[in-house]
């Protein structure tokens, strides 16, 4: 049986506090390697380098050793890369007079491993940042600490809202109600006893958070200090040259070099 | 009838809620489960109306296996109030709150109509037929979902936690609540803490522990049993702890009921009782 919501899809976003050396480096340097290989991913649309990008993340899985968690993560994204791949051949094979070429099909994987690139690099950041780290670096960066703040305690509600939305669906079934029944607009209309009392409930934890806030004085100092503070190491140092590496090798292949095609090995077109 | 057969349940691979429980609960039986947080008591429930299903072993609802059928159809015969009525709220109104399982149980609505006025009446709602339910106390949002649940009249009827959040008068009508619906022939299952409450109902305990059954007999024989007690965080009930702390010669230790305990304290002074 299923557990819903609460045992499966919300799986990955529950972060385990453990030490790599991934999980150890500043969250502001991890940031910004995810935003150069988001950047090589959007150059490249050839599927040899998108491969090579693919493959350069496994180390660092490897290194976190956040195996289970980032394959569980993959396969979620499973359906939506069928999807684009799907979209992408039909769309050729529509365009291009319902026939399909070599080139259509590498393509259509390309865009496939363009996604799953993107999915995999930010998966391995949430997968190895705790929200604290996240939030603290949200601070360092000079972002208002009410942003901040909101932004962490949004995180971390997002395991405590699936379990309480399974505890709602649990007892709206022990009342008859069939979530899979009937047509499409039924089948909508099943989640009303479901969405009603977790949004009346989650209106309430609100309103109990921000009193339990204010019982501890909550923004009564206007210049906040830090137990913990991110510092720049080693191993951030050592990451920021990969980033360097990445984007000026992407950035000189993108201008100068022929992107060679997997179908060229094989003598096609 | 209810037949628990070494059921093995785990949420998620590594740890397992439940151990190998086996358990049988005859019609019209009354029983309290019982046992510390997270010693599998409400997982062990949910098995009973097929809302989860056991990693290995069988749980029967009248000689039917929970895997083979729907929690929908096992819901006609099980009827099972959580704990949290603010879980299950959700409709504009009292009445349309009761109807809502009727309906989705397919009841016609002239039937429906009646099992509403039933349910209001037999919980003292009457006068709030047309509120909102998020309008009402806790207490009474808790007697909203059981009219709810006890609207289609199942046969067997779970409560987890049901003296949460209420005051002694509401307990009291609680318990005479269960004992009339006993006195019918339903089958009752409570998931509990209290003691008191336990005790004052007297009912058959089944007390759980690390996801097994650490104890399962009548309530004045566990809950006067201050080693099983102990090992489980429960403590004795007060008649309980009274006789036990007395030990008077010609006094029994297991006294859990307070008539019990007055005959028996009269009777040691000498007094005829009145």
């Amino acid at each position: 049986m299923s557990r819903g919501l609460g045992g499966s899809v919300f799986d990955g976003l529950k972060f385990r506090k453990v030490s790599s050396p991934i999980h150890n480096l500043d969250p502001r340097m991890k940031f910004v390697y995810v935003i150069a290989v988001f950047v090589a991913a959007i150059l490249f649309s050839a599927i040899i380098p998108l491969a090579i990008l693919f493959v350069m993340a496994l180390p660092f899985v490897l290194l976190a050793r956040v195996q289970k968690q980032w394959l569980r993560s993959l396969r979620g994204a499973a359906f939506l890369a069928l999807f684009i791949f799907v979209i992408n051949v039909g769309g050729s094979y529509f365009t291009h007079g319902f026939t399909l070429l070599a080139a259509d099909w590498e393509n259509a994987a390309a865009m496939t491993m363009r996604f799953v690139v993107l999915v995999e690099s930010f998966s391995v950041f949430f997968l190895t940042t705790s929200p604290d780290h996240l939030g603290l670096a949200l601070e360092q960066s000079h972002v208002p600490y009410e942003f901040s703040f909101a932004f962490t305690t949004a995180v971390r509600f997002v395991p405590v809202l699936a379990e309480e939305a399974q505890t709602i669906m649990d007892a709206q079934k022990a009342r008859g109600l069939e979530l899979e029944k009937g047509n499409f607009m039924k089948r909508i209309r099943n989640y009303v006893p479901v969405l009603i009392p977790l949004i009346v409930s989650a209106i309430r934890r609100s309103l109990e958070l921000a009193e339990a806030m204010e019982s501890r004085a909550w923004g009564a100092t206007k210049k906040r200090t830090n137990l913990y503070e991110l510092k720049l190491r080693k191993g951030d140092y050592a990451l920021l040259a990969i980033i360097i590496v990445i984007l000026a090798l992407t950035v000189y292949a993108f201008l100068y070099v022929h992107v060679p095609t997997v179908r060229s090995f094989f003598g096609y077109a | 009838m209810l037949m628990v057969e070494d059921v093995h349940f785990s949420y998620s691979s590594s740890i397992e809620a439940l151990k190998g429980v086996s358990l049988t609960v005859d019609d019209g039986e009354f029983v309290a489960i019982m046992g510390q947080n997270g010693a599998g008591k409400t997982t062990l429930v949910k098995h009973f109306n097929g809302l989860l299903k056991p990693t290995s072993g069988r749980v029967l609802v009248d000689g039917v296996e929970t895997t083979k059928t729907s929690v929908a159809a096992l819901a006609r015969t099980v009827g099972f109030v959580f704990q949290n009525p603010d879980h299950q709220l959700f409709s504009e109104t009292v009445e349309e709150e009761i109807a809502f399982a009727l309906k989705n149980f397919g009841y016609a609505p002239d039937v429906i109509e009646k099992r509403i006025e039933w349910g209001v009446n037999l919980l003292g709602l009457a006068q709030y037929r047309k509120t909102s339910p998020f309008m009402l106390s806790g207490g009474e949002r808790k007697r909203v979902a059981l009219a709810s649940v006890l609207a289609w009249d199942p046969k067997m009827l779970i409560l987890d936690e049901p003296t949460i959040g209420q005051d002694h008068q509401q307990k009291e009508n609680l318990r005479q609540f269960i004992m009339q619906l006993q006195s019918q022939g339903k089958t009752i299952v409570i998931v509990t803490h209290d003691v008191e409450f336990v005790a004052e109902c007297n009912p058959r305990v089944v007390l759980m522990r690390e996801g097994k059954i650490a104890a399962d007999g009548e309530g004045k024989e566990i809950l006067t049993n201050p080693q099983v007690l102990k090992e489980s965080s429960i403590v004795l009930p007060q008649i309980a702890q009274v006789f036990s702390i007395l030990n008077a010669p010609g006094l029994p230790k297991d006294v859990i009921d307070i008539y019990e305990a007055k005959t028996l304290l009269l009777k040691k002074l000498g007094v005829t009782s009145r």
